[in-house]
């Protein structure tokens, strides 16, 4: 499962961050490695999306820093985080309804040229693109309905099913889902579980939120649990454990 | 964006899994398409009708008519259909494009050459533009409307300011003239220029990047944000891009009436908004392409001709507008709710 000597691909240490009144982490360290699912579990508010944001370039900390490799890295916006190899599959999908699904999946990372023009005023390689996007599809056994329509004509889970393939084009290092399955049907759900199955396969780091304990029993290697901000608890889910790990979230005694 | 960009659809593999398609799913497909095509056949309608009605309309000085009066919407048209699409509005071209042609005659007063006549025009319309993005994005405006409704004032009395208390300045160079109001084989040479516009927008919106970024800010503005795209910027050009048409909008009127005038493109906002609804792109931004624009400009051009030529008041072309745009409106309120059955549908298919 997890690689045990391996150092870990992305670690977060002493994490603060504040919104004004509200200390939505008081100094949160995590750790996260090839190949692993780690569950990020917390109540409501406990501050997972927070912690997430600051991963993926969304918010800045207040203190505490991100290392990835080892190396500290200053992630001051999403484009930096997704230059450094962290795809985040976000809560409400940033899916752009009005464009494809090869066009969402480059949308902003366009393959295109010549190369000595400014970004925007190069020629797009759709070809190359719609090509691209097509196999990733396909690799992850996705189904859509058309691969030409506007990603407004598909249902809840199969645009969720384009944003975590998205992810997956890209994703170098460590790929988060905020919640990827809340809004689904059980059909759905379980797609989306075989795509994350299929990212650690492929040897991502891969940070899960989520509210469900099966998913976390059946997929994480390990799972942290978030209260009130901290850190209050890391173990190895299993079925035995899993009324210790619910007790932990909600800060009861076991 | 009804048809996916390209034309490339031939190298894209059919997915798999596709089951026996219910029979609600091909009468909401059979809507939505009929949805697209829809301003289409309401403008060839519109010509049959006419063209019965009265027998001169269909006669070719008449259509050449039709497409010199046209050309000025046209074109300034596809500039505000840009900025539609990024869910903007852009209400200074009326202004802009008299500021231009008034900026293009006190040129005309210093130099002979048209070409320094066009580029003080182009320049005139770009730099009005470049006020409205950059204000909008940089004064961190929560919309376009305030600030284009502020520079429609503004362009529009520097107009009336410079042009000296003259409602025209007579006197554009005789290649501008030729461009506005010459004509080649009978096809006025404005068709020329609306093509010519045409042909770039096409390229910059369907083969650039930065037309995929249009698409992108307007599809959902956060999202933009979070792929890394430079949504600032993209909303600055836009709308200098729509100051460029209505300079070249300019270029076309002031050559057509050899004149430059602070009085022109009255109620010109209200004609391109008009024209980029009822061709059939959305006004809540992110749908629709070039051809929804240039079908709104000839429906408004064609309105305009047939009630002239019908001898029908002209406050009842104002009328058939606004109900026309209600119906475009009314076609995307029914757009948007068949394609959330189509996701129901979805939802619902088997693995
Ligand atoms: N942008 C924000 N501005 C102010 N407060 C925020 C913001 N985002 C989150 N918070 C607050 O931070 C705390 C943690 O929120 P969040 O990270 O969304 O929790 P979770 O995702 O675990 O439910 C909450 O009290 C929430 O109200
Ligand atoms: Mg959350």
């Amino acid at each position: 499962m997890s690689p045990a000597a391996a150092s870990p691909v992305l670690a977060v240490r002493d994490a603060d961050k504040r919104f004004g009144a509200v200390h939505a982490l008081k100094g949160v360290s995590l750790e996260a490695f090839r190949g692993e699912v780690l569950a990020l579990l917390g109540d409501n508010g406990a501050g997972k999306s927070t912690l997430v944001k600051c991963i993926s370039g969304v918010h800045g900390l207040d203190g505490g820093e991100v290392l990835l490799d080892g190396e500290r890295t200053a992630l001051h916006s999403p484009a930096a985080a997704r230059r450094a190899g962290i795809e985040t599959v976000y809560q409400d999908l940033a899916l752009f309804d009005n464009l494809t699904p090869a066009q969402n999946f480059y949308c902003g990372r366009e393959i295109a040229g010549p190369r000595w023009l400014p970004r925007g005023l190069r020629f797009l390689n759709a070809r190359a693109m719609d090509r691209e996007a097509a196999a990733v599809i396909e690799r992850l056994k996705v189904s859509l309905p058309r691969f030409d329509a506007p990603v407004a004509l598909m249902s809840g889970g199969q645009r969720q099913a384009i944003a975590v393939a998205r992810a997956t084009v890209f994703a170098r290092k460590v790929v988060i889902l905020d919640e990827p399955t809340a809004a689904l049907g059980l059909r759905e759900s379980r797609k989306v579980l075989d795509l994350i199955a299929q990212l650690k396969a492929e040897g991502n780091a891969v940070i899960l939120i989520t509210h469900n304990m099966e998913h976390v029993v059946e997929l994480a290697d390990r799972a942290v649990v978030l209260r009130q901000g901290r850190k209050v608890g890391e173990l190895r889910p299993s079925r035995d454990n899993q009324r210790q790990l619910v007790s932990m979230i909600v800060g009861a005694e076991v | 964006m009804a048809k996916s960009g390209g034309g490339n659809d031939g190298s894209v593999p059919t997915l798999p899994s596709r089951p026996r398609r219910i029979a609600e799913t091909s009468a909401v497909a059979l809507g939505l398409r009929l949805l697209a095509v829809g301003p289409l056949l309401i403008l060839l309608l519109l010509v049959a009708v006419v063209g019965l009605l009265t027998p001169n309309f269909l006669k070719p000085i008449n259509i050449s008519n039709i497409l010199a009066q046209t050309a000025v919407i046209a074109i300034v048209a596809i500039g505000q259909h840009l900025v539609i699409l990024t869910r903007g509005i852009d209400l200074s071209v009326g202004a802009n494009l008299a500021l231009a042609t008034v900026v293009g005659a006190l040129a005309y007063r210093v130099t002979d050459s048209a070409a320094l006549v066009m580029l003080a025009m182009l320049a005139s319309g770009a730099a009005v533009g470049a006020v409205n993005g950059l204000v909008y994005v940089f004064g961190r405006l929560p919309h376009p409307f305030i600030i284009t409704l502020a520079t429609l004032s503004i362009a529009r009395g520097v107009a009336l300011e410079v042009a000296i208390g003259h409602t025209t300045m007579r006197g554009m160079p005789a290649e501008i003239a030729a461009l506005g109001g010459g004509n080649l084989w009978g096809i006025p040479n404005s068709f020329f220029v609306v093509c010519a516009v045409v042909a770039i927008a096409l390229i910059m919106v369907r083969a650039m990047v930065w037309g995929r970024w249009i698409y992108a800010v307007g599809g959902k503005p956060e999202a933009a944000v979070q792929m890394g795209i430079p949504v600032k910027w993209v909303l600055v050009s836009v709308y200098v891009i729509s100051g460029v048409c209505a300079g070249v909008g300019a270029i076309v009127l002031a050559g057509r009436t050899e004149a430059g005038s602070p009085l022109y493109g009255n109620l010109l906002e209200l004609d391109t908004i008009a024209a980029v609804i009822i061709g059939g792109a959305s006004f809540l931004g992110g749908r629709g392409h070039i051809g929804h624009a240039l079908v709104g400009a000839v429906m408004i051009g064609i309105i305009r001709n047939a009630l002239n030529l019908l001898n029908v008041d002209a406050f009842f072309q104002m009328i058939a507008i606004g109900l026309i745009i209600v119906l475009a409106v009314e076609a995307d309120v029914l757009r948007n709710h068949l394609e959330a059955k189509v996701r129901v549908l979805q939802a619902g298919r088997a693995p």
